[in-house]
């Protein structure tokens, strides 16, 4: 099904027109949580594109030449989380190892990313619409840009609302939804530009 | 069996401690099927389920599990009850199944059902961990039947798929396009968090 894709247009196609935010409500626990502040956004942003790249090939091959071979497809939830758990916690053991000072500013949001919905769902979708390793990769690097891409400028708005003057029960979560609804009719605009979903 | 303060906690679930309104937990992975009716009721039972059963037997084991590795263990709870109802729909509901696609085995990284796992059930006995899931799961999908029934309503005319309003009146495109789910919610939480001015003020 998707093997004529070139995997360029799925890439530009993950980050922009089905961004995985905006369009398929993927990772909205910590994006609310985490855009209060630029620079902590920032920080999960790259995070998460690092872990969706590389949990969403891993996750490939692991479906493909493991799960259907040995006929356990239906554990394959099981397995995907599994699987990006323990890369987390690699990925937390190598980064401490070498780099602390990136550690220490990355440190607290990697636990985290294990229960965000954006890396089991874009495994998931990988799954689903069959893609091929290669497609994979950019899938995944390319959601996870399009998921950075939208918090960094959801944390950027919410700054400037600070100081202004909301009604009392729409401020925080309440103005926050209304602003993300609002970055998502901006991003449909984006949807002439590449032909796929 | 049910004490009076088993009650209290349930019904809190339900409306004043509500987990989407209140408490603003998991909302990622199952607004995007309240387009449809059916497709949220479906989606709704399934997570009562879950969130019942896996708060039941974390509960269960909670003496057994050592404390460093709980969070995997819960997380495996989950993803086999996950996997029962991904299971059965496919077997007896195909059709909605596939169209909820990858949406029902995200239901493992709905934040609830680890939140009450880690908040409740890991000290509460299991009679009342399985309430406390079961009133979070149908206070969760309260909010998400209220969504669908604005989304279904002004966006197809019709509700579980029978035609309400006539063929005459418009229908509003956006409210089938993703952003009308946030739209919709934020109104929701705006609505809701009225009455509890006083209450909500600091956040």
């Amino acid at each position: 099904m998707g093997v004529e894709l070139n995997p360029f247009v799925i890439m530009i196609a993950a980050a922009l027109t089905s961004n995985m935010i905006l369009s398929n409500f993927l990772g909205m626990c910590s994006f609310i949580a985490v855009s209060r502040d630029l620079k902590t956004a920032n920080g999960l942003g790259l995070a998460v594109t690092f872990v969706l790249t590389f949990t969403t090939v891993l996750n490939h091959f692991v479906h493909y030449y493991i799960l259907i071979p040995l006929g356990l497809e239906y554990l394959r939830f099981i397995v995907f989380i599994i699987v990006i758990a323990a890369f987390v916690q690699l990925l937390e053991m190598i980064i401490d190892r070498f780099s602390p000072a990136l550690y220490i500013s990355l440190g607290i949001f990697l636990p985290l990313i294990t229960v965000n919905c954006a890396i089991l769902g874009g495994v998931l979708f990988m799954i689903i619409r069959e893609y091929t390793a290669l497609q994979g990769l950019l899938f995944g690097f390319g959601s996870g840009a399009g998921w950075w891409l939208a918090i960094v400028a959801l944390a950027a708005i919410r700054g400037r609302l600070r100081e202004k003057d909301i009604p009392p029960q729409l401020n925080g979560t309440g103005i926050t939804l209304i602003i993300i609804g609002i970055m998502a009719m901006a991003f449909i605009g984006f949807s002439g530009m590449v032909p796929v979903r | 069996m049910i004490t009076m303060v088993d009650k209290k906690n349930f019904l809190q679930n339900l409306w004043k401690n509500n987990p989407v309104l209140v408490q603003i937990l998991g909302i990622c992975s199952v607004l995007a099927v309240t387009n449809d009716l059916t497709n949220t009721t479906i989606m709704a039972i399934g997570l009562v389920f879950v969130t019942g059963l896996s708060s039941l037997t974390v509960s269960l084991l909670r003496n057994k599990t050592p404390r460093n590795v709980r969070m995997i263990v819960q997380v495996l709870i989950i993803a086999s009850y996950v996997v029962m109802v991904d299971t059965f729909l496919k077997a007896y509901l195909p059709e909605i199944s596939r169209s909820l696609g990858p949406y029902v085995g995200l239901i493992i990284t709905n934040c609830i059902i680890m939140g009450r796992a880690e908040a409740y059930a890991q000290s509460h006995n299991p009679v009342d961990s399985l309430l406390d899931g079961i009133s979070s799961g149908i206070g969760y999908g309260l909010v998400l039947l209220m969504i669908a029934f604005v989304r279904e309503l002004l966006g197809f005319g019709s509700l579980f798929g029978f035609r309400l309003l006539p063929e005459s009146s418009t229908s509003w495109t956006i409210m089938i396009m993703p952003p009308s789910a946030f739209f919709v919610m934020a109104t929701i939480i705006w609505i809701a968090r009225t009455p509890f001015k006083k209450k909500s003020e600091g956040r």
